[in-house]
């Protein structure tokens, strides 16, 4: 006997201030969405288990990982992702301070990192230190990104 | 992402919620309530987990809650971890929660989810295991509120179709001095070696345990030893492991070896800070 095809919902989903209407299984996970279907691929794949921190986007003012989310608890939130930051600050001092190698956990950790820097204008060294243990980068540049955070802070001094 | 279909459902109230299972469930579509949902999507990924159908409680006020009310605190079980910390009404419980995961994934986990997860840390019952909290839950007979050592043996002894709404600790719980010690083999993000909760309730210590044995626990009998004041410490420390409620884990994150060494310093520590000396 054929499977059935797969039930699929239509929503919309306001994705970096754009109205977008998909179909999607209530299965699907945030991140599958949003690179399968709408073709935002800055957010990563990496574990797909909630630990590497790659796929992390924003929620309203929340950071979360996409690949522990549904999409479908994500309508009627507004969901920024690496494609809908535009010249911010942590974006720039993450190139003046060389805090990436292959580049592949960046939009993870700048998501984090812009969350962070929204959430907390001046964060003292132990939230910062809590908020990039999120994140994962086998290059190892913690030391750049953790840099290129308290350059955003120094400016705003 | 699940491979499998699965239904959606998000209802507003406690009796949607409980009505929403039992059809579901007479239809065999397996409903599974669900909060924060990390576990839930992990597991399920693997495919260790095959739910049929979500029941998200998130739209449910009562799960929300966190407040004082007369003199207990409410605290809901669809409260993500970071909203608890950063609330910070509870000074215990925000510090045993920031051990879990890492602050992103906490942002999603919620404490419900922790409370009754399959992973076996669960550190998040420890201060309401400490604090005698009551547990206020939902299922096809209504409403009930249960103390903790009632309903809470290893794991929450829900009956099919029930689920926490929100846990209930009394006021002057909340800011009595306390101890959380979370110690991983390693760095400090990631499943713990031990995790140990106490707390002092006048001039007596009691403690919580997660990462010892395959459960997390409160023991009165190792209380009972670790209070005996006309005996030294090393002594207190030696006979409450005595009393230690199961088999100590043995695994990748360490032996049982050192489990209880770290156990016995962990255990000293805390008493020479609880006790002033």
């Amino acid at each position: 006997m054929a499977a059935s095809p797969p039930q699929k919902i239509n929503v919309s989903l306001d994705v970096n201030g754009e109205t977008r209407n998909v179909a999607i299984r209530p299965a699907d996970t945030l991140l599958f969405i949003l690179r399968e279907y709408l073709g935002l691929t800055g957010a990563k794949p990496g574990c797909l288990n909630g630990d590497c921190g790659a796929c992390s986007v924003m929620v309203d003012h929340t950071v979360y990982k996409s690949c522990i989310m549904l999409a479908v608890e994500a309508v009627g939130s507004k969901v920024t992702t690496i494609e809908g930051l535009k010249d911010s600050p942590i974006q720039h001092a993450f190139i003046e301070n060389f805090a990436f190698q292959c580049g592949y956990c960046t939009p993870g950790f700048i998501m984090n990192c812009h969350a962070l820097l929204k959430n907390h204008p001046q964060p003292t060294y132990e939230v910062i230190k809590e908020w990039l243990s999120s994140n994962i980068c086998r290059c190892t540049c913690y030391e750049e990104i953790q840099e290129a955070v308290m350059s955003v802070i120094e400016k705003r001094e | 992402m699940l491979s499998a279909d699965i239904e959606y459902y998000r209802p507003a109230t406690i009796k949607a919620a409980t009505e929403l299972f039992f059809s579901l469930k007479g239809e065999n579509k397996r409903p599974v309530y669900y909060s924060g949902g990390t576990e839930i999507l992990t597991l399920g990924r693997l495919d260790l987990i095959q739910p049929g159908a979500l029941i998200d409680i998130k739209a449910i006020k009562e799960c929300l809650v966190f407040e004082f009310d007369r003199n207990n605190l409410l605290t809901g079980a669809a409260l993500p971890l970071t909203y608890i910390e950063d609330a910070n009404l509870f000074p215990l419980l925000s510090a045993t929660s920031m051990g879990i995961a890492d602050h992103t994934a906490r942002n999603k986990i919620t404490l419900g989810g922790n409370l009754c997860g399959q992973i076996f840390y669960r550190e998040a019952v420890l201060p309401f295991l400490l604090c005698d909290s009551v547990v206020t839950i939902a299922g096809q007979n209504g409403v009930e509120s249960l103390p903790i050592g009632q309903i809470f043996n290893q794991t929450f002894q829900l009956a099919e179709g029930q689920f926490i709404i929100q846990i209930m600790t009394e006021r002057r719980y909340v800011d009595l001095p306390f101890v959380s010690i979370k110690k991983r083999q390693q760095w400090e993000t990631g499943y713990p070696l031990l995790t140990v909760a106490a707390i002092k309730v006048e001039n007596q210590l009691r403690f919580a345990f997660s990462g010892l044995c395959p459960f997390p626990f409160r023991s009165k009998e190792m209380e009972d030893e670790l209070n005996k004041a006309g005996l030294s410490l090393p002594e207190r420390v030696k006979r409450a492991i005595g009393h230690i409620p199961g088999p100590v884990l043995h695994d990748v994150e360490g032996s049982s070896e050192y489990r209880l060494f770290v156990l016995e310093n962990t255990l000293n520590e805390i008493i020479i800070e609880l006790e002033g000396r």
